[in-house]
């Protein structure tokens, strides 16, 4: 936390939580798909619900599917730039449980890839990622994240760890998540530093290694 | 030598022992903590000051209206009042006024605005420190340097308190950047760093408890208008503090029991919309008067 945390971001109102925070979810998603998104099934919860349209929510979450900043003047055209891009959105109300109050499920799709994703808006504009294809995870935006699904076995982990240190790569977090129905495994790696395409390929060349997803550090605009 | 402060006295005491000025004991505190060269972090400060002053042109110039039409281009109005010659105080005070108006109504009608400390209270600092800036004839870089004293504040209330009116409050939003402005003001006016404190200590006692309770959760109203005296409070209390009158308390005292008043102020005054004045009935069409489009 420092000065300009305090006097920032510079973003869009009204609210850095529903307004900021909610752009960032959308930006989140949008990366972690990897590609412009066609299709978007909104799940909006709790307070994101109730005062979510004053406080231009929806908006927001599709200006970042779309790629825009928090600070970007275009937000409260989203819906209409949405539907020139020809992305095919659609918002409802959910419950996602005892989970924060501005909450809410993405559905996305892509001409190649699908994802859910969970997320909250914590305050201040700041994020939690907390599912993803029905897998608990916890990511907040603010470093570059490699994202690895792969059949749960043993030693996948090494090899991960192994490729990203011969590269040089300082991994701030390293977390395995595991789904006992399909056996199947995911692996979210926070790293200091944005990694080479290279070393994501790679990692994709690992034997077993499903999926090699990347999304950069989430910048704030301003 | 880096300073690993949380308390408004540990800068003030660096400041002692440094003989410098408070907002050079935050800028070089700012450039140890991140890395970055302090003309680096001046030039940020200025794109942030070129923002808010943005956001205050666009809210000054234009009716804003929000999509609730609970706003309703109030600080338009009161720019017009001003020049009618009407002001109670004279211009200097009714542009206070507009200003902070200006700047919060923009933000809710999502215009581009600096969160300062947050979204809700984004007009209190522009409001006070650019009407006293140019009412003295203050250059830009004593502006920036004002700055930089009142983010350093607003780092403070954070660390022993909240900035976050869903944790304690509208004292903690709105009140919290009273008291960034207070504390900017005095270090504008080139006041000690013992009269920042007094400042501080004035401004967040004169809101000690206010609540948050924002009208169908929006904010809007009553925010706009807090963000008018928010600013109102911060030149009441730097001009308290500059006169040399000083406060029976210091700062982070003061900022402590801020904290502490938050976290007992009852849920339904942190946000929820629950109670005070988002519990009236809604204001409803009466208020809209078409702008909802639903009429
Ligand atoms: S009433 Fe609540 S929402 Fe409005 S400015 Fe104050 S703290 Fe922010």
């Amino acid at each position: 936390m420092g000065i300009f945390d305090i006097l920032g971001p510079v973003m869009v109102g009204p609210s850095s939580s529903h307004t900021a925070g909610a752009v960032r979810i959308g930006q989140f998603g949008r990366l972690l798909l990897g590609e412009e998104p066609g299709r978007a099934v909104i799940g909006l919860h709790g307070s994101f619900a109730a005062t979510g349209e004053g406080h231009g929510t929806p908006l927001a979450l599709l200006a970042g599917l779309l790629g825009m900043d928090p600070d970007d003047e275009g937000i409260p055209a989203a819906m209409e730039i949405a539907r020139e891009r020809g992305l095919d959105f659609r918002f409802e109300t959910t419950d996602l449980g005892e989970v924060h109050p501005n909450s809410v499920r993405m559905a996305l799709k892509g001409e190649d890839a699908a994802l859910e994703l969970r997320a909250s808006s914590v305050g201040g504009g700041r994020i939690q990622v907390w599912g993803l294809d029905g897998f608990p995870v916890f990511l907040e935006g603010v470093y570059p994240t490699v994202l690895l699904v792969y059949p749960d076995r043993p030693g996948m982990l090494a090899m991960v760890t192994t490729i990203l240190g011969n590269a040089g790569m300082n991994i701030a977090t390293i977390k395995a998540h595991r789904d006992s129905r399909g056996g199947q495994a995911l692996m979210t790696v926070e790293l200091d530093h944005t990694p080479a395409v290279g070393i994501l390929n790679a990692l994709r060349h690992l034997p077993y290694m499903e999926q090699v997803r990347f999304v950069p550090r989430l910048g704030f605009g301003g | 030598m880096t300073l690993v402060a949380g308390t408004l006295s540990a800068y003030r005491a660096a400041a002692l022992e440094r003989d410098a000025p408070l907002w050079s004991v935050f800028l070089a505190e700012e450039a140890a903590q991140s890395g970055r060269d302090p003309s680096a972090l001046e030039a940020l400060m200025r794109e942030r000051i070129r923002v808010m002053r943005q956001s205050a042109a666009r809210g000054l110039g234009n009716p804003q209206m929000s999509r609730s039409g609970l706003i309703r281009g109030g600080a338009h109005r009161m720019a017009a009042w001003m020049d009618s010659g009407a002001s109670l105080l004279g211009p200097a005070f009714t542009r206070l006024a507009a200003t902070a108006l200006a700047v919060a109504e923009v933000n809710a009608c999502m215009g581009r605005i600096v969160a300062a400390p947050t979204a809700g209270a984004c007009g209190v600092l522009p409001a006070a420190l650019f009407t006293v800036a140019d009412e003295k004839g203050r250059s830009e870089e004593e502006l920036v340097r004002a700055f930089f004293t009142a983010g350093g504040v607003g780092l403070v209330i954070e660390h022993l308190a909240s900035l976050s009116g869903a944790e304690g409050g509208c004292q903690a939003e709105v009140g919290s950047a009273s008291a960034m402005a207070a504390g900017g003001l005095v270090e504008l006016m080139g006041g000690t760093p013992l009269q920042v404190d007094h400042a501080v200590a004035f401004a967040l006692s004169n809101v000690m408890g206010l609540i948050c309770d924002p009208v169908q959760g929006l904010v809007e109203v009553p925010c706009v208008y807090r963000n008018a005296m928010g600013a109102a409070n911060a030149v009441v209390s730097a001009e308290i503090a500059l006169a040399g009158v000083e406060s029976a308390f210091t700062a982070d005292q003061v900022i402590e029991t801020m904290g502490r008043v938050g976290r007992r102020i009852p849920e339904e005054f942190r946000e929820t919309a629950r109670g005070g004045l988002a519990s009236l009935p809604a204001p409803g069409c009466d208020s809209c008067r078409g702008a909802c489009g639903n009429a």
